[in-house]
């Protein structure tokens, strides 16, 4: 097992980790509250990056509508704990139970009847939308109007409940992206990760080499889709509320992609740099335009957008590549 | 349950704005038949001509209708610009390439919009603005009407264009044989441009007629560039009719759904209609197979 | 001779066009055989139908005592049947060791242990110095002898090498056959290839198969197809005998 896990990693990559770790378990005693609430942002796209780099990165399956699994997972748990008082651990295994099954149906779907690229992507955004619409007239989960969950000023952590001060969500969203982390490094080096890898290159030569393509696609997908509904039982439980119009919007779908993009699609530290990166950009400019007075509602996107564009443009690749060169952690080529 | 007469009206106002919409596909539908893009930011593009229909009324008074022609110029310059500024280079690139630059374009546009505009619904009422027709025993809304019989000079100007003119011809050869046509000596870039922006001008025109007929606010630019997906998968991708013909079938559907379920959630049909071609008939229902 | 693959009226037809018309013949297990003909002679729509991409009209293809015809290319690798393609499909953003991964996988599930089959593969193949080059360096000799690795590893019995010399200068199309020659010789793999380049196909095949219009014009050892008149009218011109 731990042969499977440090096997191959370069010494220093690992001396990088190790530090970025402790810097990040440290993090609440050093930074202060504004800090906080801007890392939590941060851990919480690199672990939706994550999840979404699977599908994307590792796979090839363009997802345009991951906002629907965040939506789904979050309702469900949320549903529970309001209705039913079933706190968000148990509440999980529905939420992961709904995203996956939801992932499965759009893999299904789609990988049966030929369905790729680009009209892939189209069809996951109409069915986030069929979501968002949907949701917005089912009255058991406060339809348009929200569904909210009760708040109250816990001075102690409930982390059954997960109710309770930033710090506590903090370690949680820390400890789901370390484990994201984790499992993507172990799936890629696991049949299914080479599987998948060769599926994205070159969809008829991997069948040539024996690989159930339909099967190993559905994989990525449930798997995508289950991991990024924990994402939304975090979402809800920590923003307390759920409204479909920002739940499932496609705004909220390109927000998680804008990590793994810009960090680096299909590498194992594109989606955590990328998050990094953007989130930690953002907040510097709006900080600077706050203090301009030049702080409008849609300014922040068009700098997402911006910086998608150079990215796109200048290094498609993502950053996380060209890091890799500059710090001297790539694997020697002969 | 709702009388024939009010079926009729509801289904005849969709068809009409059906027109419009299949217009705005047809752009869709020719930038992607020849220079082989998705656009994504297709609505966005749209958008942006109706907040320009909703200045210039503002400021000046000029009827939409009337300023069709400098709209769809202006978005036409922005298209060319578009295509051979930005999208040219990833002609070669892998297809999720290009897809996500156009992503980001449009993640751009909607927020500036955002940004100029302000989130609230703005519109035009013209002189006509209340006015109908009396067709027999239904009523058509003057502005729908207009924009519906401006939607098809539209798209017969478009028509007349690639099947008479040379240029015309010459974009159709790129879009059957890009080699050949660079073999042959074709400026296919500056082709390519052009064709980009006749798609916009399209969007532009189809922007002035629509902003007769509903509000504009920035969120309706993605709202708009998924309506025209729908569109053009379900018509068939790559084929003009069939862009005219999913727009009023869309038209239709969403105007039928908003009458008998809940105006809101008429968008669900359309996206199940999505579903289905994707599934059954992924070339719609005039598309060539894919070979 | 029990043939390890048995073609049994094969026909195809796409539309108005009969691709392949009843064609039949059966490989010998460890033997080569080769396919050779004009362009648009069905040998690649052969190749597709017994690898599993397109189903037969008519007719039926038995491979190792069982019906392999309609099933699924992945299925068909499964069975043992590897195959390469005309134009090669490197999975370009591996590297070469990757590549060559994935096809050893199918029979060894673990990552170790397909890396030790890859590099016995890559050995073999003369590419185990480039193993950490990406595929897309690669130039095409090196890329050629990538996809034949590729389907090396998967441990087939039968190797299906669709015009696999193409493109290559005649030193590397020596290369090429005497490894093809040596794995033949040491494994006993049965190798079915189609082919143009006649220096290979007379070096390597034991009996050939000529195909002209999808139907068979001649069958046999190359010394007696190649001089068939047949042949020399519709494909190798009389400049090609001697």
């Amino acid at each position: 097992m731990r042969e499977r896990l440090l096997d191959g990693v370069p010494r220093r990559a690992m001396a990088w980790l190790a530090a970025l770790l402790a810097a990040l378990l440290a993090a609440p005693w050093l930074a202060n509250d504004y800090l906080l609430t801007v890392l939590i942002i941060i851990l919480y796209f690199a672990y939706t990056g994550q999840a979404w780099n699977i599908m994307f990165g590792f796979a090839g399956q363009l997802s345009l509508g991951h906002a629907i699994y965040v939506g789904l997972g979050g309702y469900a748990a949320a549903a529970l704990y309001v209705h039913f008082g079933i706190g968000p651990w148990i509440g999980l295994v529905a939420a992961v139970a709904l995203g996956a099954a939801c992932g499965a149906i759009i893999g299904f779907l789609a990988f049966r009847f030929g369905v790729g690229g680009v009209y892939f992507a189209i069809l996951t955004i109409a069915f986030a939308e069929f979501a968002r619409i949907g949701f917005d007239h089912f009255s058991w989960v406060g339809g348009s109007g929200g569904l909210f969950l009760p708040v109250a000023n816990y001075s102690q952590s409930d982390i059954w409940n997960l109710r309770g001060k930033p710090i506590m969500f903090y370690y949680v969203i820390l400890a789901l992206t370390v484990a994201a982390f984790l499992l993507c490094h172990v799936l890629l080096r696991s049949r299914v990760g080479y599987y998948w890898q060769a599926i994205r290159e070159d969809e008829a030569a991997a069948r040539a080499l024996g690989i159930d393509t339909f099967r190993y696609k559905m994989y990525a997908v449930v798997i995508s889709a289950g991991m990024t509904s924990v994402a939304g039982v975090f979402f809800a439980f920590y923003y307390n509320n759920l409204f479909p119009e920002q739940v499932f919007s496609i705004g909220r779908s390109i927000e998680i992609i804008l990590g793994p993009i810009i960090g680096g699609a299909g590498t194992l530290a594109g989606p955590i740099v990328g998050a990094f990166l953007l989130t930690g950009l953002a907040e510097t400019m709006w900080e600077l335009l706050r203090a301009v007075g030049l702080d409008a509602p849609g300014t922040r996107q068009v700098f997402y957008g911006l910086v998608l564009l150079v990215i796109i443009i200048v290094q498609p690749a993502g950053v996380w590549p060209w890091l890799a060169r500059l710090l001297g952690l790539e694997k020697p080529r002969s | 349950m709702p009388s024939l007469e009010l079926v009729l009206n509801v289904a005849l106002g969709g068809i009409l704005a059906g027109l419009v919409y299949g217009l705005m596909a047809l752009g869709l539908s020719v930038i992607f038949g020849v220079v082989r893009v998705v656009n994504f930011a297709h609505g966005e593009m749209m958008t942006i001509a109706m907040y320009l229909a909703v200045t210039l009324f503002a400021a000046f008074g000029l009827d939409p209708l009337i300023m069709l022609v400098p709209i769809a110029a202006v978005l036409f310059a922005l298209g060319y610009a578009m295509q051979a500024g930005l999208i040219n280079p990833f002609i070669s690139r892998p297809e999720h390439s290009q897809f996500m630059l156009l992503v980001a374009i449009a993640l751009i546009m909607t927020n500036v919009l955002l940004i100029v505009f302000g989130p609230d619904a703005q519109s035009v009422q013209t002189s006509y603005s209340l006015d109908s027709f009396l067709v027999g025993p239904l009523i058509v809304d003057a502005t729908k009407a207009y924009a519906a019989v401006a939607a098809l000079l539209v798209a017969l100007a478009l028509f007349v264009f690639f099947r008479f003119t040379l240029v015309g011809k010459a974009i159709r050869a790129c879009a059957d044989n890009y080699v050949g046509a660079l073999v042959v000596g074709l400026d296919v870039k500056h082709l390519y441009a052009l064709t980009f922006g006749l798609g916009a001008a399209c969007v532009g025109a189809a922007g002035a007629m629509l902003v007769l007929v509903i509000d504009v606010t920035p969120p309706l630019g993605p709202a708009l560039t998924l309506l025209a997906f729908v569109i053009v998968i379900t018509g068939g991708l790559g084929s003009m009719p069939g862009a005219l013909l999913g727009g009023v079938m869309i038209g239709l559907t969403e105007a039928l759904a908003g009458l008998f379920f809940t105006p809101s959630a008429k968008s669900m049909f359309s996206f199940g209609l999505l579903v289905l071609v994707l599934l059954f008939r992924p070339q719609g229902i005039l598309g060539k197979k894919a070979s | 001779m029990t043939a390890l693959l048995s073609i049994d009226a094969v026909s195809k037809r796409f539309r108005g066009l009969l691709a392949v018309d009843n064609v039949s013949f059966g490989v010998a297990p460890g033997s080569i055989f080769a396919v050779i003909g004009p362009n648009g002679a069905g040998k690649t729509t052969l190749f597709n139908i017994i690898a599993g991409v397109l189903v037969p009209d008519q007719g039926s293809i038995t491979f190792a005592g069982q019906r392999v015809d309609g099933l699924r290319p992945d299925d068909i690798c499964r069975r043992g049947i590897g195959r390469t393609f005309q134009l090669v499909r490197p999975f370009p953003a591996l590297s070469v060791e990757d590549n060559v991964i994935v096809g050893a996988m199918l029979h060894r599930p673990h990552l170790t242990a397909a890396r030790a089959h890859a590099h016995a593969v890559l050995r073999r193949l003369d590419l185990f110095g480039k193993r950490d080059q990406l595929a897309s360096a690669l130039t095409l000799p090196d890329r050629k002898r990538l996809e034949v690795a590729r389907a090396l590893a998967t441990d087939p019995k039968l190797l299906l090498l669709d015009e696999v010399m193409a493109g290559l200068r005649p030193a590397e199309t020596d290369r090429m056959v005497a490894i093809l020659t040596t794995l033949n010789r040491e494994t006993g793999l049965t190798i079915l290839l189609i082919e143009h380049v006649m220096r290979a196909v007379m070096a390597l095949a034991e009996r050939v198969l000529v195909l002209h219009h999808g139907a068979a014009i001649a069958q046999g050892s190359p010394d007696v197809v190649v001089r068939e008149p047949a042949v020399v009218e519709s494909y190798l011109g009389a400049e090609a005998v001697d």
